[in-house]
């Protein structure tokens, strides 16, 4: 057991589904030819002046709301002053003392242990162009020329701020994943990792256990999806406790999560070592934001997973497991909600999604909006099973055709002819051929070893292809075995 | 009758609207005018001739058809090159921004062009409108048509010169710290500074945002009424712009002074001011009594203050307007540089003149760690104090009166050495800027041939209430505006 306990707080940028940019009228969506969503206000030209998207306020306090957090009536924004060539105004428009949302907090389980990490604040931002440097690396150093696309420039963004209140790198991971899906629920953020719509750095020290001061920390950034967060974070916490372990002392400094190497390692200072000059954004006004208001978006949140888990115990008897596995995206539980509507059993459709379909999305790496396979046509196929039409077994083989291919099961059972046997009359002759081809089991048997009669079975299910129906050849071996007594 | 150049845009109006000259006409004499002075006047940083004359054919035709023409159609304007003109180079009289041709119009612009705008050119300024002289241009100095050995004020020292000079009839300026009033009053012209909010500030280039309006310099107050009604209202592009359309200014401007309570601030009368420029305020507060006003003196104690926090606040936010010309994107890159940093830091060192470097140092310098509260916050709460000061005095006076500027146009030359006392120049329009509040500026004399302005300070969204003191100054003063070059045809 380590004698150091880790202290872990999060900053996380997400960026809003709004339509348009957060102070002028571009398109905001991801993608598009470089520079093709641009203007001149968000291109930062001379004399431009932003105007305040409604549309990014109200999903900042949807967010801020569902996480707790105070809204605050009054809040501005402020420019953050650097220069930088992906930023148009070479300043960001953004919130600093006074942010939307403050003093919030999320409530989660992981391992069977409850625990709730706080929300400092929760602000609204605008983000960045996107720089690709020309050379071979890819990186700033050695390249030739640098090109601008700022289409992202300009798009809103969420800052959401945690209290140090995170202790392990799978509790940070439980945590991200909790607030993705909260932010999927409430149609807030695609949060999408790895087209950068959400990001997350943190902040991490070491403590004696025991103590409650705050050791020196380490700003670890560049972390693209849940699993880098967590091996990032174990990979610092193992760093900075041989630094305390050998009597060094941990400098604070921000670092880069390589992973390929899977270490991090100290940006140069100079990079980060920046006064922003906050002041004031002038041309624009307060936000002000009255109690209606705020009451009217509180009044309008759709379910969150919490709620969700909880809806689907009750529901349907479901284990507390399943029910934050099919919660863990909106996306997962829309898919059993859908299944299940189309009138498959809630248990199996829950078994198949966290047994076969999950194992199909961890090995292809993709998300289950990707699924070529409908809750409709999953459905479909537990009813074959249901019904006796095709057994267990050869279900895994029909669904593993579904994903595929994409077709419907009743399609697949019916070309390859997979249809379970459960005529006696058919699979008598099997049986019977089967006792004559093993008399040395069927003598077993005879001994008194009731066991024998599993491999019987076997060698049925084997000559039909899998196709006989197990519990009926099961019936007609134990007739024909001992109606010879 | 005077050359149709020298004639206000109302009278023009009248004339265009009967149909006794054409708008060519009008445009030819003002062209006629700029070929003549320009050469020693300069007050245009490009000239755009062939724009202004297809605009007097196009109103011309539409007067022909008895259609409405606009307010703005055949009347010759300058506009200050702060303001962005779609496809029109736009400096600001920087040579960060020397080719720079902007892709859109500015909404005043835009205003006006609806109005059937003439616009004869970009008219010379003070780099990123700083400067009180308009000698800090990259470009060139403007001279004051008044007595070319002078400066016609800045930064809007172009537009003004062009009007008096007969190169414009009117025009657009902007100000941030006294930018129109200042010049307006050393050219002998009416200037107007709007309430923070009336007219949208979308395509003026920012200096210091909190601070800048945009508004008219004018040879009458009737002409500014006119022009202040055509830029006036709401804009969506601009979060700062106040809702509602603007009142027609024109119809509230008779009505006389009769009963109006006016203040005279005591800080903005004491020393710095010349012999002449107290004669002519002190004469027009005896005029405005004789028409039935109540004049008496005012404190604004805070005053005092206006201009240390002004030179704060305004470099603040320049230092961060400005930092958006990195040679990256558009206007001037020096190339050769080995790195990114290196490729800034050279454009912005060749780019940028010597005063606004001096300002962009200070605005970071007074925001930077450890600086802020000691700069920008104490500075804002001097502001915060100034507005008070204001609405304190408003609670007593309808108006407030004080010089424009304490002394008459200056010597070319005369001050750029000495940035402090350039900056004095403008210690009694600052304060307007940091409450936010409307002031115009109308002649009231002269000092040694050269034009004394007298400054009206009202309260918010009172612009009828300036414009109607001005104008019954104006008519009591019956002043001429017309300076010695005009009438010496440039010598």
């Amino acid at each position: 057991m380590s004698p150091y306990e880790a202290v872990i707080g999060l900053e996380i940028h997400a960026e809003l589904k709004t339509r348009s940019k957060m102070f002028c009228a571009c398109d905001a969506s991801f993608g598009g030819e470089p520079n093709s969503r641009t203007c001149p206000v968000c291109l930062g030209l001379p004399g431009v002046l932003p105007v305040l998207n409604r549309r990014a306020v109200e999903l900042a306090t949807r967010l801020a709301l569902a996480l707790h957090c105070e809204i605050a009536p009054y809040s501005i924004f402020h420019r953050k002053n650097y220069f930088y060539p992906d930023m148009p105004k070479n300043f960001q428009i953004s919130q600093y003392d006074l942010p939307l949302g403050v003093g919030g907090y999320l409530d989660l389980e992981l391992d069977g242990e409850g625990f709730r990490v706080g929300i400092t604040r929760v602000h609204l931002e605008e983000d960045t162009g996107k720089t690709v440097h020309v050379s071979e690396s890819g990186r700033i150093h050695a390249s030739e020329y640098s090109l601008e696309d700022f289409n992202r420039a300009g798009v809103p963004l969420l800052e959401i701020v945690t209290e140090p209140d995170i202790r392990t790198p799978g509790q940070a991971r439980a945590f991200m994943q909790e607030l993705k899906s909260i932010m999927e629920h409430l149609e807030v953020s695609d949060c999408r990792m790895e087209e950068g719509s959400l990001r997350c750095d943190a902040n991490v020290s070491l403590r004696p256990v025991g103590s409650t001061q705050l050791g020196v920390k380490t700003e670890v950034k560049n972390m693209n999806s849940f699993r880098a967060l967590q091996r990032a974070l174990a990979y610092e916490i193992e760093r900075q406790e041989g630094v305390l372990e050998s009597g060094g002392e941990v400098s604070q400094e921000t670092r880069h999560w390589d992973a390929d190497a899977n270490v991090t390692t100290p940006l140069r200072s100079k990079e980060y070592a920046y006064d922003y000059r906050y002041f004031p954004e002038p041309d624009l006004v307060p936000l002000e934001l009255d109690r209606a208001f705020v009451a009217s978006v509180e009044a309008a949140l759709p379910e969150l997973p919490a709620q969700r888990r909880r809806r689907l115990r009750e529901l349907y008897g479901l284990p507390a497991h399943d029910a934050v596995v099919l919660t863990s995206s909106k996306a997962m539980g829309d898919f059993y909600e859908a299944a299940v509507a189309a009138g498959a059993d809630p248990k199996a459709v829950s078994n198949w999604m966290m047994g076969e379909l999950s194992a199909y999305l961890n090995a292809r790496g993709v998300e289950i909006g990707e699924v070529p396979v409908s809750p409709s046509q999953l459905a479909g196929m537990i009813r074959l099973v249901e019904r006796g039409t095709i057994s267990g077994k050869i279900a895994k083989s029909v669904f593993e055709e579904m994903l595929r291919s994409g077709r419907d099961a009743e399609d697949i059972v019916a070309e390859r002819g997979l249809t379970q046997i459960s005529d006696e009359g058919e699979l008598e002759a099997m049986v019977e051929k089967v006792v004559e081809e093993n008399p040395a089991v069927v003598e077993d048997f005879r001994k008194g070893k009731e066991k024998a009669v599993s491999f019987l079975v076997g060698q049925v299910m084997r000559k039909s292809g899998g196709r006989a129906n197990p519990q009926v050849v099961n019936e007609l071996l134990m007739r024909r075995l001992r109606g010879e007594d | 009758m005077d050359e149709l150049y020298a004639l206000k845009a109302w009278k023009l109006r009248e004339l265009l609207e009967r149909r006794e000259v054409s708008a060519v006409e009008v445009l030819e004499s003002v062209l006629g005018r700029v070929a003549r002075v320009e050469g020693e006047v300069r007050s245009y940083i490009t000239l755009t001739e062939e724009e202004a004359r297809s605009a007097a054919v196009s109103a011309d035709a539409a007067r022909a058809k008895g259609e409405e023409a606009g307010a703005a159609a055949g009347i010759p304007m300058a506009v200050k090159d702060v303001l962005c003109t779609r496809g029109v180079r736009t400096t600001c009289g920087s040579r960060m921004l020397e080719d720079y041709v902007p892709v859109y119009d500015a909404t005043v612009v835009q205003r006006l062009r609806l109005q059937g705008l003439t616009m004869v050119g970009k008219a010379n300024m003070d780099e990123f409108a700083m400067g009180s002289s308009t000698e800090n241009s990259a470009f060139f100095p403007t001279r004051n048509p008044w007595d070319l050995g002078k400066v016609p004020g800045g930064s809007s020292g172009g537009s003004a010169a062009a009007v008096a000079a007969g190169e414009a009839v009117w025009a657009l300026g902007s100000d941030t710290g006294g930018s129109i009033r200042q010049p307006a009053s050393f050219c002998g012209l009416v200037g107007l500074k709007p309430t923070y909010g009336l007219v949208s500030r979308y395509g003026l280039v920012a200096f210091a945002s909190s601070l800048d309006q945009v508004g008219p310099i004018t040879r009458d107050v009737r002409d500014c009424a006119t022009l202040l009604s055509l830029l006036a209202g709401h804009d969506p592009l601009d979060s700062t712009s106040l809702p509602g359309e603007a009142p027609d200014y024109l119809s509230a401007l008779e009505g006389g002074v009769r009963g109006l309570r006016v203040g005279v601030p005591r800080e903005l009368m004491q020393e710095g001011l010349t012999p002449g420029v107290r004669e002519a305020v002190e004469g027009s507060l005896r005029l405005l009594e004789e028409l039935g006003a109540e004049v008496s003196e005012a404190s604004l104690p805070n005053l005092d203050y206006a201009l240390s926090a002004y030179y704060i606040l305004a470099p603040a936010e320049a230092s961060s307007n400005l930092a958006r010309f990195d040679g990256v994107r558009y206007g001037l890159r020096v190339e050769g540089a080995e790195d990114m940093l290196e490729m800034y830091g050279r454009t912005r060192a060749c780019g940028f003149g010597a005063e606004v470097k001096r300002r962009i140092m200070l605005g970071t310098y007074a925001l930077s760690a450890g600086y802020y509260e000691a700069y920008y916050g104490q500075a804002q709460k001097v502001r915060t104090l100034i507005v008070a000061d204001f609405e304190k005095a408003f609670s007593r006076f309808d108006v407030l009166v004080s010089p424009t500027s304490p002394t008459p146009a200056f010597g070319l030359g005369e001050k750029v050495e000495d940035p402090l006392s350039m900056y004095l120049s403008d210690v009694c329009t600052i304060p307007v800027n940091l409450a936010g509040i409307p002031a115009i500026s109308v002649p009231c004399g002269l000092e040694g041939g050269l034009p004394v302005g007298l400054q009206i300070m009202g309260r918010v969204l009172e612009e009828a209430v300036l414009l109607r003191t001005a104008r019954a100054l104006e008519e009591a003063l019956d002043f001429r505006a017309s300076p010695d070059p005009v009438r010496g045809e440039g010598k």
